[in-house]
């Protein structure tokens, strides 16, 4: 359905040529990935030379540099890749969803409600282990998730009426936290150095034990591409070219659930990643969601890390955690969007 | 509508306003007066009268006038404070949602208290005093990022929300970087609370609010003017841009006097509003019932936070987030289904 419309309206060869194009860029995207990856290895408190960490990655010794590679960096930077690519691809199913360029789980409260969940287990059920809590994450998601898409209206709904039903959820969800740590001081200190999102200091497992949701959560919004590209006709056109609107939004509500809680649950709320990643990446690609998707999976991580990487050389030697670092990258980007398009068009 | 003339003075006063304020003043000096009697020691009514007429003794007055009264006078004077501030940002934004909370002021006063309390290690007067500038300059720098020809009420909205988040990052690692009683603290300021608040908070927020409420009150007869739109109030005769500059900076005052004595109160100046403008069955609520609104309903909130949930002194601000929250939704829903 959507192959033939693409067919009918563009010329081969113009077809072609941008096809080139992103395949280009996407590969472009992918050498700022590596590049990020390494950079995320070798730079820290310690810097290493890329000699050295090539050669302690595949004969890991005594050393103190391959400790450092294999027991700080690595984790970090692999759990950086994985947190990344699902906040990206959270925000870039949102977007889709509520064809709104500015729902973003952090905004949104999504992050919030996972949060949540955790500080519930953490507090009344003394959950303390990821696999534990995560569960608890993905009910909190959920229920957030649903909640956003009914107050603001699963038909026409403004994007800004729905920030603000995420506001109006994260205040109320910020109420119940702070009820709860209050009068808590041992959950209030573990939650202040989880919530402000960090890659630093995570257990060593913690990417293993959430890794079957967040591959879970990958796959099935990737595999929405196509069903998203017809919802962004809208419910009616996407319903006359066989889809399940219904279906696409319930799937669409998982695959967020899934990718966001256990981002989440992992790092704690990280705000405006969803924000930046779909922005950049339908600057890149255009209007085929199959194609943002697979850009947000890619610029996702690479977004991440360097401002990971960012957050440890700017005021080296302490470190800002990353929720620091996107916030203040991100919220700039919010503004500017919201300053420069008219508000009906955004 | 009833118009009073006194020379070349005239008011005109809208008969129900008055009397919803009235009754509403009455409720929040009601509840103000259970809050005196309760406590880990109960005192009757009767004693609590007394003493406040200069006639108790000696173990009354102290509690009275050291522990329970500044506590509820400064609930008193930030709720009003709140509601008036909230009531003048909305005419101005033309908007139920242009309140200080939403326009980011409240949290740009929290980080200026944050800084001074965690980073400059101020405390009491100083603390307030960060607050006072934060909530200016973030207001100073949500209008310059508003402003494109001419403020668009929504986009203002949305510059505070973006502006709001940038801050809680930086609150947010603000705590994450101190040490656990200092963050406890600050974690505690930054909710919103009047527990164990002095004689000197109730002279921040009486001092703001007996010098910028009679302005509010004075110019505040323009609202409806300006909320028409400036073609028509200048035809009116109104001083548009003096009205608006004076109304906007005296509700910015106001918002940061009951921030810099209580913390970032959510809501209270979002919802009073509203509530007392459909109370007196106005389009707009008046300054002074949406100031009496304010007091009534931050003075119940805090006997909800004092008695009716199970973990003791819960900080006010939790209680009136709870509920805030649960009326914004409720709007938001009630709005969609209206169209």
């Amino acid at each position: 359905m959507e192959s033939t419309l693409t067919q009918v309206t563009d010329v081969p060869s113009v077809a072609s040529t941008r096809a080139a194009r992103r395949w280009i860029s996407l590969g472009i995207g992918a050498a700022v990935l590596a590049t990020a990856i390494v950079l995320s290895v070798a730079v820290g408190s310690r810097t290493l030379g890329p000699g050295i960490v090539w050669q302690v990655l595949w004969h890991p010794d005594d050393s103190a540099a391959s400790d450092i590679v294999h027991q700080l960096r690595l984790p970090r930077t692999l759990l950086g890749i994985g947190v990344g690519a699902a906040l990206g691809l959270a925000g870039t199913v949102m977007q889709a969803l509520t064809r709104n360029p500015l729902a973003e789980p952090g905004l949104l409260g999504v992050s919030l409600g996972a949060s949540t969940g955790v500080v519930v287990a953490v507090a009344f059920l003394g959950i303390g282990s990821a696999t534990g809590y995560v569960w608890f994450a993905f009910i909190g998601a959920a229920l957030v998730s649903a909640a956003v898409f009914g107050l603001g209206g699963s038909g026409r709904v403004t994007p800004e009426r729905l920030v603000l039903a995420g506001v109006s959820l994260t205040s109320v969800l910020g109420a119940i936290i702070w009820a709860v740590l209050v009068t808590n001081r041992a959950a209030f200190d573990r939650y202040r150095h989880w919530d402000v999102g960090s890659l630093a200091d995570r257990e060593r497992d913690t990417l293993v034990q959430l890794a079957p949701f967040l591959i879970l959560g990958v796959l099935v919004a990737l595999a929405l591409g196509r069903q998203l590209n017809a919802l962004s006709l809208g419910d009616e056109s996407a319903a006359a070219l066989g889809a399940h609107p219904g279906r696409i939004r319930a799937l669409g509500i998982l695959a967020v659930t899934l990718l966001c809680g256990a981002a989440t649950a992992a790092c704690g709320p990280i705000w405006f990643l969803g924000l930046a990643v779909p922005y950049a990446a339908r600057l890149l690609a255009g209007a085929d969601l199959r194609w943002i998707l697979a850009y947000s999976l890619i610029l996702g991580p690479a977004l991440l890390l360097a401002s990971d990487v960012l957050g440890r050389v700017l005021v080296a030697p302490a470190e800002l955690p990353v929720g620091v670092v996107t916030a203040f990258l991100g919220a700039p980007l919010f503004i500017a969007l919201c300053r420069r398009r008219k508000l009906s068009e955004l | 509508m009833i118009t009073l003339r006194a020379g070349g003075l005239s008011i005109r006063v809208h008969p129900r306003s008055l009397a919803v304020g009235a009754v509403l003043l009455l409720i929040a000096l009601a509840v103000a007066l259970v809050n005196l009697t309760t406590g880990d020691f109960p005192v009757p009514v009767a004693d609590v009268l007394r003493s406040l007429g200069g006639r108790g003794d000696a173990g009354t007055d102290f509690i009275v006038y050291q522990l329970r009264l500044p506590r509820v006078l400064t609930t008193l004077l930030v709720g009003a404070a709140l509601g008036a501030s909230g009531t003048v940002f909305q005419g101005l934004t033309r908007n139920p949602l242009g309140s200080p909370d939403f326009v980011g002021l409240t949290v740009g006063a929290a980080s200026g208290a944050l800084i001074v309390m965690l980073v400059l290690g101020g405390g009491g007067v100083q603390v307030a005093a960060g607050a006072i500038i934060g909530c200016v300059v973030t207001s100073v720098v949500i209008y310059l990022l508003a402003f494109r020809r001419g403020t668009q009420p929504f986009r203002l909205v949305l510059m505070g929300i973006g502006v709001s988040a940038l801050l809680d990052a930086a609150n947010s690692y603000l705590i994450y970087r101190s040490h656990l009683d200092e963050a406890i603290a600050a974690q505690v300021w930054l909710i919103g609370s009047v527990n164990g608040r002095t004689w000197t908070e109730v002279t921040i927020v009486a001092v703001t609010v007996v010098v910028l409420l009679p302005l509010v009150l004075y110019y505040g007869r323009h609202l409806t003017m300006l909320t028409l739109g400036d073609e028509i109030a200048v035809l009116h005769g109104v001083p548009v841009q003096r009205s608006r500059a004076v109304l906007a900076l005296a509700a910015v005052g106001l918002a940061a006097g009951a921030t810099a004595a209580a913390g970032p109160i959510a809501f209270v100046a979002l919802a009073a509003p509203p509530i007392a403008a459909r109370l007196s069955r106005s389009p707009r609520a008046g300054v002074l019932p949406a100031a009496a609104m304010g007091a009534a309903l931050l003075t119940a909130g805090d006997w909800v936070a004092q008695h009716a949930l199970p973990a003791n002194d819960v900080p006010v601000g939790i209680v009136t987030a709870a509920l805030g929250g649960v009326y914004l939704s409720w709007l938001l829903f009630f709005q969609r289904r209206n169209r």
